[in-house]
């Protein structure tokens, strides 16, 4: 059964700061198990936003896109976000703005709404760990999020 | 050595135009071009900009953990990198022969990712340009745009892609970081459930795919002018072959023709890649340039990937993608010519005939009941040495390790497909640039022609350098008068050259 709620992050965990993606998803996992009273969401990570994720926003009411930052403020920043059509793509990215345009022109309906938690990170080089910077900006945005999931 | 454009005699009375960063490619690709008062192109050049020390990344690793951590490599192909690794891990534990399960599922797997790359490939990265043109509006050229005007081809793609990742997720366990490939075999086998899902979109997807190798045959034979001409050049071709010479992306020997399609090698055992294969090294790039050892580097190099595939081999053994197949080769021979077709944006047809073999391929594994099976694993004599080599999307991936007595990787060496496809790229911009943009105005459109070429190949820029210590460096110091003072360079062997 889908959830009414979708928070998807993305990121490669072995490249550093890019892993605050992935990291957000398994910390937010175990806080749901320890909550049991948190409203039902859905989770889900990868590599990088592609066209195929379009399939996830179906049949939801919110969406919460996270990824690591470089330009954001720290710790976090949250914006809501609209279908865009942008050139900020790649043949292995899509931006969460392309991302609903496309579920807007494939599914010929307006996707759900959307808002973007970026998480300031520091380094991203292969073989990084994830920054100590990063580690506490992660903390804080895990706490904005339990706030947002807690919101009807 | 130098070839044509690559070098200019006098770059620094040149009035320089970079491309940076390409777009819809994934890491930080440059293309730098040099112009003369009269806008003549004097030199092209495919940079390498971004460095990433992957044979670092692994050296010192469990050499277990390997085939699991290599798909970090790159976010695009993590399967193709999975199933290499194993398949040099495999040399390592002394599984020379996979039990059939294992076999049949790493292929499914494999297969799965030679669907949802290729999808993705034509139907997100390349098909704006080709649908709307190299020159059309730079705000409607990308997927957005064709899911605006062509809804249903955008979804094609889509579920096509998506099925791709489901196989992978059956067969590795994870849609991503998937560990289904170990060392001398698989850890799961399909459970029936998974298998009758599959099945039930399996021939959906052979038709889509049927419907896409029609998409770009057509638009191939609408515009042959182009097509057939746009950054085309001569090469050689590199791929596995199957034992009978057929098209097999999991598993063979290497086969190398040259630009006429004559054989120069065949069955080549490929744990003897080093002898067959050097890497050449320039100062201005950080990848290195493969050649054939025993043609050297000026003749040697080569092409790789679906053009070079379906060309090389024998047949397809499926029958839809082999009729196919038949009619790339018939359009080919049209007009009198002979030999392979060596246009770059045939392999956009070419990967779609691929794609339909995945498709086809997909569905036979599926009926075969050895998926659901429970010998997984084998292992025979220890090895202390191992290579690993796979069609991958975008060509031939080869991955090499040494391993230690403490069971530690002590050496790594991964060659690449956009290694492979340095020389074959560098080529393909040079002609682009020298066909539409000598003695030209740039504009943006033109400039895009240069992005379509690289496209084709589908590079992966970020898996495709090499390790610390072993990229070339020049310092160069040009006086006022544009004359050369000093110059310092840092070979391979990390000795200073002046």
């Amino acid at each position: 059964m889908t959830a009414a709620s979708l928070v998807f992050a993305w990121g490669n965990p072995s490249r550093g700061d890019d892993a605050l993606g992935p990291s957000f998803i398994e910390r937010l996992e175990a806080l749901a198990a320890a909550h049991p009273e948190w409203p039902r969401f859905d989770a889900l990570t990868d590599f990088q936003l592609q066209i195929e994720h379009t399939l996830d926003l179906r049949n939801r009411r919110r969406v919460l896109f996270v990824d690591a930052s470089i330009d954001c403020a720290a710790p976090f920043a949250v914006s809501t976000i609209q279908p865009a059509r942008d050139t900020s793509f790649s043949s292995h990215a899509l931006s969460p703005q392309a991302l609903l345009q496309v579920y807007r022109d494939v599914d010929g309906i307006e996707p759900p709404p959307a808002q973007l938690l970026a998480i300031r990170g520091e380094r991203f080089g292969l073989g990084d760990e994830l920054s100590a910077t990063a580690r506490t900006h992660l903390d804080a945005a895990l706490a904005w999020t339990a706030a947002w999931l807690a919101a009807p | 050595m130098a070839f044509e454009l690559e070098t200019a005699v006098h770059p620094e009375h040149l009035r320089r135009v970079a491309i940076d960063p390409l777009s819809r490619v994934e890491g930080h690709g440059k293309v730098s071009i040099l112009l003369d008062d009269e806008d003549r192109v004097q030199q092209v050049r495919l940079h390498i900009v971004e460095f990433r020390g992957f044979e670092k990344f692994i050296q010192g690793r469990p050499y277990w953990e390997v085939p699991v951590m290599v798909q970090r490599l790159c976010g695009i192909c993590p399967v193709s990198h999975h199933l290499a690794a194993s398949k040099a891990m495999d040399i390592i534990v002394g599984a020379g022969q996979l039990t059939e399960t294992a076999e049949k599922l790493r292929r499914l797997m494999h297969y799965g990712q030679i669907l949802q790359s290729h999808a993705l490939h034509f139907f997100h990265l390349s098909s704006p340009d080709l649908l709307f043109g190299f020159d059309s509006e730079v705000s409607r050229r990308n997927i957005v745009g064709v899911a605006a005007s062509h809804p249903e081809t955008a979804k094609m793609g889509i579920l096509l892609r998506k099925f791709g990742q489901e196989v992978i997720r059956a067969t590795a366990g994870k849609r991503i970081h998937g560990t289904g490939s170990i060392p001398g075999g698989v850890n799961k086998s399909l459970s029936c459930a998974e298998r009758d899902f599959l099945l039930a979109d399996s021939a959906q997807m052979v038709d889509w795919s049927c419907a896409a190798v029609q998409m770009i045959k057509a638009l191939h034979r609408q515009n042959p002018a182009l097509y057939d001409s746009f950054a085309s050049f001569r090469a050689n071709s590199m791929s596995l072959v199957a034992a009978d010479g057929s098209l097999d992306l999991y598993h063979g020997r290497l086969r190398v023709r040259d630009a006429d399609g004559e054989l120069l090698f065949d069955q080549v055992d490929y744990q003897g890649y080093a002898q067959l294969i050097a890497e050449g090294v320039k100062p201005w790039s950080y990848m290195k340039f493969p050649y054939l050892t025993s043609i050297g580097e000026e003749h040697g190099w080569y092409r790789v990937g679906p053009l070079a595939r379906v060309q090389n081999c024998a047949r397809i053994g499926t029958p839809l993608a082999e009729a196919e197949r038949q009619e790339f080769l018939a359009y080919a021979a049209e007009n009198g010519r002979s030999g392979p077709l060596h246009a770059t944006l045939a392999y956009h047809w070419a990967r779609m005939i691929e794609m339909l073999f995945a498709a086809e391929t997909i569905a036979v594994l599926l009926a075969d009941e050895a998926l659901l099976g429970d010998q997984l694993t084998t292992s025979g004599q220890r090895a202390t040495e191992g290579v690993g080599v796979i069609e991958a999307p975008r060509g031939t991936l080869i991955h090499h390790y040494r391993v230690d007595d403490n069971d530690l990787v002590s050496v790594a060496n991964l060659i690449v497909s956009t290694t492979h496809n340095n020389q074959a790229m560098n080529s393909a911009v040079r002609e682009v640039a020298k066909t539409y943009l000598d003695g030209r105005q740039l504009t943006e459109g033109l400039l895009n022609h240069i992005e379509v070429a690289i496209r084709a190949f589908d590079p992966c820029l970020s898996c495709a350098t090499h390790a610390l210590g072993q990229m070339p460096l020049e310092v160069r110091l040009i006086d006022a008068a544009g004359e050369e003072i000093d110059r310092l360079a840092r070979a391979p062997d990390d000795q200073q050259q002046r």
